[in-house]
């Protein structure tokens, strides 16, 4: 056993359904922590526990009639493949073949359900030991009661490819299922060694490949529900702007209405199509207030480091007195600009409200928060309000946080027929939970050797986990720093006898979030850009010298090794052949190091990356080619988000407000080549989605300074690069 | 106004105001949902689709402009049993992520591959334009040279069978 929990044997039971033979329900696996303990937990390891909740009764697996095994899966799959992994974890211990699995999207009123969300790169690690647990518990079901259906001795009894056999006898899981309504349960069983699992640590293809090649109806935005009408919500493109009241009057009689809503917090129409819907909306005239006439450089003000509230989040040794004396003191500052998701369905949801139940169809991170605040809001009993969850569109952070599913179900109620309600790409783009812009000042010193004597990060960003409905507020005292943005932000070199990090908390007039790695893209491209700059001014190779201030722990040897792997891989030379400089940095997320090189050239002031070599230590590779596909997408997302992207305020509006004016790279950005070298590290998954994009936007950065001499220490690198020249 | 319809082949009559982008009579009229409503400005690409075979991006495309024409879409690529080439090399280089983004990419693709059979990565540059926050494009190129290749070789077998 693995010194988890094991599943409590009154926690089983078996109910009878409709299509179905055999449920296996299943009560609390984990209990709730503590708030104190689970934040605690958070913050030693980075790594988030598995948070089920506690309503009954819950299912995990159906077997089906045909002898498949539907499996609930309560993390939602946005991309990220965490259905195909789970998919491989159980058919393993099940003893079935993976194509007699499917994952569905667990609802709320029958499923598990995550009361933290689908996201920190966690979903697999997180399920790693429980869902194994579940699935090997219930092939021993199966086995127990097949020996007595088959009047074998247990021992006996192979179980393959949902078929358990004897000498002489076979049946399906399903055969051993029929009838069954009392079911003996084991104590959980000894999880298989790893060496004996068919499909896990196996490249085999995405459970949801086929579905998405031919274009299932399977997103948010595909969802229909019978009589089903169309909603549009008014939204402020201020920022600021509160919603005080509205006439209707022109609005009213516009083609197709069916009726106007007037809340307290908003206004919406419900019309006969999504067009009537958004063409009467347009006709509402509203009334805001507390609108700010903010602009870019207002905002790049208030997150200048030393205008928000410091939290120390990591110290050893002096570095702060050290680092006091200006004598040969390095300094040198970088900044971030405010980031879209951008993910390609835009939020909504297709929401029902009955007279005393609910039901909301949408794409969602955090289903326990979204079904929570329709209870409240509608004033529900939370079992009464049933959240189906579709397949995300992208998430990338955007989906963490679902008032748009009120706002469904407010229309919804109000003309007691489904409503199906979606924001524009115009409002998603000015009422997104952006990426917070960021500050950064780094100071070292050097000694004669070369080697980093102190070293200290300040940075400052607007919020990322604090104000998000999944942080409790009273995390925010205990915590102090947000972990969000300070996420990437601590100095992984622990061989630099001094160093300290400071984040600064700044709390931004409009909604800034969780975005795909979070602090991490922003962070690295700082510590990982001055790295080079010391390396620099040190007169040693950069791989080198970031290879001599790592510490001898476990932790230390695994970045070493990524960052010897990239170099090995990539043939990594410090000098510019044929007009291409190579670009190094590395980073350590969610206690997964990732080390990335960038083959960059300039011409014509344009900056191109033509290849990346990429080497992770996500420990376990469940699924080694989807981890693959999480490192080329982050790669590129991450070039993108760091060579291209950038919102403005103008006027207190957040703009771009489309594709194209919005930038971000394309096919012909994307680089020809992208190797990825997976080591393993450690003998169970951790994280994969996030990591991957935090050394991209440094590595090319560093890569432009060889091929131009310009140290481009702003993002976007490309605007940068422009106004330098 | 009633307009008539073909759509992968089947005639729909339907009653529609002419201008309503074609993107919404497919989706929300035929209830095809697997062409993808992204911006609604013609900036992304996810409503793809072919008319006469050409790639049109149906969220700025008045449903009139469509009647008379033969409208695909991605229900009418390829089945399961026997997918289209681009399906098939994007089922071979397991392209999709999230997927949102894909039947707009995979429709772009098949025109592309209708006015050059064999392109080069610049030729794929140039033509594919969409988006997709997945950034699953380094995947998506592989697939679209591997699709020139199955298409190339089915060519190659009607023409064989032709000769038999
Ligand atoms: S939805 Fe048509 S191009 Fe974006
Ligand atoms: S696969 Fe997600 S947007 Fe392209």
């Amino acid at each position: 056993m693995t010194g988890k929990k094991k599943v409590s044997r009154r926690k089983f039971l078996i109910r009878g359904g409709i299509g179905t033979i055999g449920v296996l329900a299943v009560g609390t696996y984990l209990f709730r922590n503590p708030i104190r303990r689970k934040i605690v937990k958070v913050i030693n390891t980075v790594e988030t526990p598995y948070q089920g909740n506690t309503d009954n009764p819950i299912i995990w697996f159906e077997i089906t009639k045909d002898n498949k095994v539907v499996l609930h899966s309560p993390k939602v799959e946005m991309g990220q493949g965490t259905f195909t992994s789970l998919a491989q974890m159980a058919a393993d211990e099940l003893e079935i073949d993976i194509n007699q699995i499917n994952v569905v999207h667990a609802e709320s009123s029958s499923g598990n359900m995550d009361s933290f969300a689908t996201g920190g790169s966690t979903s697999v690690s997180a399920l790693w030991v429980p869902l194994r647990e579940l699935a090997a518990t219930m092939r021993e079901m199966i086995r127990i009661e097949a020996a007595s259906k088959m009047q074998e001795d247990v021992v006996t009894l192979k179980l393959s490819n949902g078929i358990v056999s004897s000498a002489n006898k076979s049946m399906t899981y399903a055969e051993v299922a029929t009838g069954v309504s009392e079911w003996d349960i084991p104590d959980t069983p000894e999880l298989k060694p790893l060496s004996e699992y068919k499909y896990i640590g196996k490249p085999i293809a995405r459970v949801d490949l086929v579905d998405k090649v031919f274009g299932a109806p399977i997103f948010g935005m595909d969802a229909t529900m019978p009589d089903m009408l169309y909603g549009a919500v008014v939204r402020s493109s201020k920022i600021g702007a509160k919603f005080i009241g509205a006439d209707v009057s022109k609005a009213e009689k516009m083609p197709g209405v069916v009726k106007i809503v007037v809340e307290e917090d908003f206004v919406g129409v419900v019309a006969h199509s999504m067009i009537q819907a958004e063409n009467a909306k347009s006709q509402i005239e509203v009334q805001w207030e507390g609108q700010k006439e903010l602009n870019t450089d207002d905002i790049k003000e208030m997150i200048t480091v030393g205008k928000g509230t410091p939290y120390v989040i990591q110290k050893v040794g002096n570095a702060e007195e050290i680092l006091e004396d200006g004598e040969n003191l390095i300094v040198s500052e970088y900044w971030s600009p405010i980031g879209a998701h951008a993910q390609m369905e835009p939020c909504g949801a297709v929401a029902h409200v009955e007279k005393d139940k609910a039901t909301i169809m949408i794409s969602t991170q955090v289903v326990a928060i979204t079904r929570n605040e329709i209870a409240e809001r509608l004033n529900l009993e939370r079992d009464k309000v049933n959240i189906i969850p579709t397949f995300l569109g992208g998430g990338f952070g955007r989906r963490l946080h679902t008032p748009n599913a009120i706002q469904a179900a407010v229309l919804s109620k109000a003309v007691e027929r489904p409503v199906k309600c979606f924001f524009t790409r115009k409002e998603e783009f000015q009422n997104d939970t952006f990426r917070p812009p960021t500050h950064h000042i780094l100071k070292a010193k050097l000694s004669r050797e070369g080697k980093i004597e102190a070293m200290e990060h300040n940075v400052s960003s607007g919020d990322v986990a604090f104000g998000s409905p999944m942080m409790p507020r009273i995390a925010e005292p205990i915590l102090g720093a947000d972990l969000g943005a300070w996420r990437g932000g601590l100095i992984q070199y622990g061989a630099i006898p001094n160093f300290s990090a400071i984040s600064w908390r700044v709390k931004l007039p409009f909604a800034t979030s969780w975005w795909r790695s979070l602090g991490l893209l922003a962070n690295t491209f700082a510590i990982e850009s001055f790295m080079d700059e010391l390396a620099i001014k040190a007169g040693i190779d950069p791989v080198e010298f970031r290879l001599t201030q790592i510490q001898d722990d476990e932790k230390g040897r695994r970045l070493k090794e990524v960052i010897k792997a990239v170099a090995d891989k990539a043939g990594y030379k410090d000098r510019i052949i044929d007009g291409r400089a190579m670009g190094f940095a590395v980073s350590t997320d969610v206690n997964t190091p990732c080390a990335e090189i960038a083959e960059v050239s300039v011409l014509n002031n344009v900056i191109k990356v033509h290849n990346v070599t990429c080497a992770m230590d996500p420990g376990l590779a469940v699924n080694p080619d989807q981890v693959k596909a999480q490192c080329e997408g982050a790669i590129i997302m991450g070039l993108s988000a760091s060579v291209f992207e950038k919102m403005e305020v103008e006027n207190g509006e957040l703009t771009p407000t489309i594709y194209g004016p919005y930038k971000m790279a394309l096919m012909k950005h994307a680089p020809k080549e992208i190797d990825v070298v997976l080591l393993q590290g450690t003998d169970y998954p951790g994280a994969v989605g996030e990591p991957p994009l935090g050394p991209i936007g440094a590595a090319i950065a560093n890569a432009v300074f060889r091929l131009t001499g310009k140290r481009l220490r702003e993002m976007p690198l490309q605007a940068n690069l422009d106004k330098q020249s | 106004m009633e307009i008539s319809l073909k759509v992968n082949g089947e005639l729909y009559p339907i009653e529609v105001d002419p201008e309503t982008p074609l993107l919404w009579v497919i989706r929300d009229v035929l209830d095809l949902k697997g062409t993808k409503f992204g911006c609604g400005k013609a900036a992304c690409g996810a409503c793809t689709l072919l008319v006469d075979g050409n790639s049109v991006r149906s969220c700025s495309f008045a449903v009139k402009f469509a009647e008379g024409k033969e409208v695909t879409t991605i229900e009418g690529l390829g089945t399961k049993e026997n997918p289209h080439p681009v399906q098939q090399a994007w089922i071979e280089e397991v392209v999709p992520q999230c997927g949102y983004c894909q039947p707009g990419f995979m429709m772009a693709t098949v025109a592309l591959l209708k006015n050059i059979p064999n392109p080069t990565d610049d030729d794929i540059d140039r033509n594919i334009i969409n988006v997709c926050r997945c950034a699953t494009y380094y995947r998506m190129r592989k697939a679209i040279h591997r699709a020139s290749e199955l298409s190339q070789q089915e060519t190659d077998k009607r023409v064989e069978n032709n000769k038999v």
